[in-house]
């Protein structure tokens, strides 16, 4: 008889809690042994402090959150390890509908450009009187938080000083913006469509125009959870990523949507949910445009926990002054992602699997074959500005970033 | 709705002045229920500590603690706002750095019964441990209490459920078989003691068929 692991699994009502939703609803979890107990939370910290205390065993968790643990940004800090991504992109930036008029007498165009549009922004910025653009992101620990940062820096506008960056509740989002509380936001998917189909709102750019297959939400994991049931952990894996393949495949979007909406998880209506999974998101005005990888569950090697992405989060969180650059620092950002985890717990399911740990971001233009066992293609990973991130030289990259 | 704005900079009031009587301590309660905040308000005064205030709307939180200007802050653990609270501290400053949940992180078994009540606190970073431990006491107790009163209210609240749809499964009998009242409890009651279930189940299943086969009438 097969022993029978007991997970019990947080989660914010989004749309990438779908790799864990599902892995529960379509038996994947079931099928290795998993009982996954899946519980629903209103914040962040509410996920990092019931980590802490081992109500929960893992997360679904914003991407730089247990490197921010690990470094004892927060407390309580459960010591986290982070063996496996749930996805890649999916966040969006919306604006108002009097902001995107702005933009758009500046040249901003309803094509999710992140050069124009961030350009048009830094127009408006400039010649804006009186109070400042107040933005909205979801936590100072988010990939949110950073991908705005760097598309508003690389626009020419300094996000501590020429605008103001708040913190709200996703679901908060769309009425703070049609109250005119906040003027943009950058969050997750639905609280994006939401926002333009519900609050007259626009979108300005998508993550997946800012830094192609860029990391988003992952497995947090109590480091000492892990260690303590090794078992428990490869088969959850294994059974996250037959997850993402499952929430891949376009014609398993529509139940995906539909299960997603369920009270019990994202509780939104499926309509809301289809755009992000399709791609076909609105923009605003009625238009519609085509992002085929607006949000990537599984290819491109999705759910491989890259080191450099650590470190990239890493970088911005020593940016915008977080915490101060130290070898140590860097040490315990890169580590707190293990890929050797990975490795170890899908090594037998004949996927596909990245043989480096670490890659230079912003290297690929097109999809590109790379070294791995089995076919694996990844890219293009660009950031819009064309800039690139190489993990072997966090400190040039800091020291550019700086001045 | 709840949002923040932007707090101004708070000037630097350091600890060192304050005596450790525990009702020179300055203690914020967030919490959008209000009965909750003022059982905590109450258990707080009693307790000696007088300088309470309580937020119950999170409009312009920044700015609001930055006026009060607290050693520590009690808020609902499942407040959807605590990331914003968290970052109003990390960014603007406006209250003196106040360090999140608990003063000791070693501190594991009062962390633990703080989450497992529902409660989280931030203490001002400086704070003795033994002057903030009382009031997170106080705090869990008090929150464990209410979900106590409040797991209570819904049983009750169940009751009454039950008794209503008793009362209509009864109606219907009464009409559709012209029994009499007490005629259509005990046969509810038969029926319930046959099948090994609840009155309440028999009476709620009796009015789901009703409304299924006769969607017209109401009872």
């Amino acid at each position: 008889m097969t022993t029978r692991h007991h997970i019990t699994a947080g989660f914010v009502p989004l749309l990438d809690s779908a790799l864990l939703v599902v892995a529960k609803e379509k038996g994947f979890a079931e099928e290795h042994s998993v009982e996954l107990r899946l519980v629903r939370e209103r914040s962040w910290a509410s996920i990092r402090d019931r980590l802490a205390v081992s109500h929960f065993d893992v997360a679904h968790i914003l991407g730089p959150m247990p490197i921010a643990c690990n470094l004892g940004l927060s407390a309580p800090a459960p010591n986290m390890v982070v063996p496996m991504a749930l996805g890649l992109g999916g966040n969006a930036i919306t604006v108002s509908a009097a902001l995107w008029q702005e933009m758009a007498n500046e040249n901003a165009t309803p094509d999710l450009d992140a050069l124009a549009n961030g350009a048009a922004l830094c127009k408006v910025v400039r010649a804006r009187k009186g109070e400042p653009l107040r933005f909205g992101v979801v936590h100072p620990y988010s990939g949110h938080n950073y991908e705005m940062r760097y598309w508003l820096a690389a626009s020419g506008i300094d996000p501590d000083h020429d605008i103001e960056i708040v913190v709200l509740p996703p679901p908060d989002m769309g009425d703070a913006l049609a109250e005119g509380v906040i003027d943009g936001y950058c969050a997750g998917e639905p609280w994006n469509t939401f926002g333009v189909l519900k609050r007259g709102g626009h979108l300005a750019t998508v993550k997946a125009a800012i830094w192609k297959s860029s990391p988003e939400k992952v497995l947090g994991v109590n480091a000492r959870w892990r260690e303590a049931n090794p078992e428990a952990m490869t088969a959850l894996l294994v059974a996250l990523y037959q997850s993402s393949v499952w929430c891949g495949r376009p014609e398993n979007h529509m139940e995906l949507a539909e299960i997603l909406a369920q009270p019990a998880y994202v509780g939104r209506d499926a309509a809301l949910l289809m755009p992000a999974l399709s791609g076909q998101l609105s923009v605003g005005g009625g238009v519609v445009r085509s992002v085929g990888d607006f949000f990537v569950p599984n290819a491109k090697a999705a759910t491989f926990p890259w080191r450099s992405h650590a470190l990239w989060f890493y970088t911005q969180m020593v940016r915008w002054r977080q915490i101060s650059h130290s070898p140590e620092n860097q040490r315990i950002a890169a580590e707190t992602y293990r890929p050797d985890i990975y490795r170890s717990a899908l090594k037998t399911s004949g996927i596909a699997i990245p043989s480096a740990s670490s890659k230079v971001e912003g290297a690929l233009t097109v999809e590109t074959p790379v070294g791995s066992s089995g076919a694996l293609t990844l890219g293009p990973d660009g950031f819009f500005d064309g800039g690139r991130f190489d993990p072997d030289d966090v400190d040039a990259y800091i020291a550019a970033q700086s001045s | 709705m709840l949002f923040a704005v932007s707090a101004p900079r708070a000037g630097d009031n350091p600890l060192a002045g304050r005596s450790s009587i525990p009702g020179d301590l300055r203690v914020l309660v967030i919490d959008e229920s209000s009965i909750r905040a003022s059982i905590i308000e109450q258990g707080l005064h009693e307790a000696g500590y007088a300088d309470v205030t309580i937020i119950d709307n999170m409009n312009g939180l920044a700015r609001r603690i930055s006026d009060v200007n607290p050693d520590v802050i009690v808020i609902d653990l499942e407040n959807p706002n605590r990331d914003m609270l968290e970052s109003i501290f990390q960014i603007s400053r406006a209250v003196r750095r106040p360090i999140a949940m608990f003063v000791d992180k070693s501190d594991e078994a009062s962390i633990e019964a703080a989450v497992e009540a529902g409660v989280s606190a931030y203490i001002v970073d400086g704070l003795k441990q033994e002057r903030v431990r009382p009031i997170l006491k106080m705090a869990i107790s008090r929150f464990n209490a209410f979900s106590r009163l409040n797991r209570e209210l819904e049983e009750t609240r169940g009751e009454l459920e039950n008794r209503k749809v008793i009362d209509r499964a009864k109606g219907l009998l009464m009409r559709s078989r012209g029994l009499s009242e007490g005629e259509a409890y005990a046969l509810l009651r038969r029926t319930a003691m046959n099948q090994n279930r609840k009155i309440a189940e028999i009476a709620e299943s009796l009015v789901t068929a009703a409304s299924l086969l006769d969607p017209g009438t109401k009872e």
